[in-house]
């Protein structure tokens, strides 16, 4: 049975059981995302897909699609609130984009750009957590990190390994490896990993391979994240 | 015979006043702007330029626009940024370290101290006696990089490393036919 609601003023069929997400993205059109991913879970953390649905906001990777929604999401206000979502996890870490491997096919740095984020507004954090070069064929910048928990998930659904969680709280959240020694080199993450792959910033970084795209080249010079949409994510 | 005169004097435009200053900078946003080339002959028809790394004016006058390269790394840079936003009517955050402290704010997990103690006093290769440099006439750095906006009030944010030099056109274009600047796709970048 087809049913359907309404994005933006556009007819959007759904499967019963589909998120407003899921159905918009099959139906070809874009809502800012961060830590969803089509293989995994909804996680809920970015809140950058945060829609309004008969005029009250929720996060579009948890709500159900219902028929008749009436679903606001491309509005001056919504895309004003992703700004400031994206200024608070660009202040939040160290996203110094000149010197990222990353740059250019960073999901977090596409969708700053597709809501026109000039600056960053707040105070810088600057945090300082120590990078971990400990594997042999992967390096961890903690720095960069928007706790999305794709690596979370990737490792334990995926490559039933759970080398990967969050601990801490609040500001003090931050990821950890399970190892005894906190180090990835003390686990048995492969290169090969589900979760060596899935990170859409620039935390998880095989190493000696970066700047191998030429400017010009890379994902999201290309195409931008909206086009990018319907492509398979990293 | 009355010459033709015309009853009220003529005037050209007033041209902009603007002043560009390099802070914590590598001067590369200065390149790039100048990679506008020989755009920058159809600018200098609306622009004057005051202090600049371009002019030798020494103290900045009144201007209608300010460029800052850089972010802030010593005490000069904030007597300089401060002198800037007194005179400056639109303030403008060039660049990536400008708008985020940038990669020079990746010393902001060293401490200073053994920073330039390791530089001037014990870096291999130093004459024995060397001693971090203590001329008054020297500003002191800041313990830590900043960006401008956390010390002045920041109009506009031209993100790059450096922002392209189309991206400078359109911005300067945009601000000089009084359009809010906007960067599309392929000018807005922070690399």
């Amino acid at each position: 049975m087809s049913t359907s609601f309404t994005l933006d003023g556009n007819d959007v069929p759904f499967t019963p059981g589909e998120t407003v997400l899921e159905a918009a993205r099959n139906a070809g059109h874009y809502i800012p995302h961060l830590c969803w991913h089509p293989e995994f879970s909804p996680h809920g953390s970015c809140r950058l897909c945060t829609v309004k649905v008969n005029g009250r906001p929720g996060a579009a990777c948890t709500l159900k699609a219902e028929p008749g929604q009436l679903v606001e999401s491309d509005t001056e206000e919504l895309n004003g609130h992703r700004k400031t979502l994206l200024q608070m996890l660009f202040v939040e870490g160290n996203h110094f984009c000149p010197s990222c491997e990353k740059s250019g096919n960073c999901l977090l740095q596409a969708t700053a750009y597709q809501m026109h984020m000039e600056g960053p507004h707040f105070e810088e954090f600057y945090p300082d957590r120590p990078v971990d070069a400990s594997h042999p064929h992967i390096l961890l910048d903690f720095n960069r990190c928007i706790l999305c928990g794709l690596c979370v998930r990737a490792s334990a659904e995926v490559d039933g390994k759970s080398i990967f969680a969050i601990a801490g709280n609040s500001l003090g959240a931050h990821l950890v490896v399970n190892s005894e020694s906190g180090k990835l080199g003390d686990t048995d993450m492969a290169l090969a990993d589900r979760a060596a792959s899935i990170c859409p910033v620039g935390v998880i970084l095989p190493k000696r391979r970066g700047f191998v795209i030429p400017i010009g080249e890379r994902r999201y010079d290309v195409a931008t994240v909206d086009q990018n949409g319907q492509q398979e994510l990293p | 015979m009355n010459s033709l005169k015309p009853l009220y004097p003529t005037h050209q435009p007033r041209k902009l006043k603007v002043a560009t200053v390099s802070l914590a900078g590598c001067f590369g946003c200065h390149m790039s702007f100048l990679d506008i080339d020989e755009r920058l002959l159809e600018l200098i028809e609306h622009i004057e330029f005051d202090r600049s790394p371009l002019t030798d004016i020494k103290q900045i006058g009144h201007c209608d626009l300010g460029l800052i390269e850089g972010g802030l790394c010593n005490s000069e840079n904030v007597v300089v940024l401060k002198e800037f936003r007194a005179h400056c009517k639109t303030l403008v955050a060039v660049g990536a370290c400008a708008i985020n402290g940038g990669l020079p704010a990746q010393r902001n997990h060293l401490d200073l101290a053994q920073m330039l103690h390791d530089v001037y006093q014990s870096r291999p290769g130093m004459t024995v006696g060397s001693v971090i440099p203590n001329d008054p006439e020297l500003p002191l750095p800041l313990n830590k990089v900043h960006p401008i906006h956390e010390v002045v009030h920041v109009d506009y944010f031209l993100p790059g490393c450096p922002p392209s030099a189309d991206a400078f056109w359109q911005f300067l274009t945009d601000l000089m036919a009084g359009r809010t600047p906007h960067l599309g796709h392929g000018l807005m970048h922070y690399d």
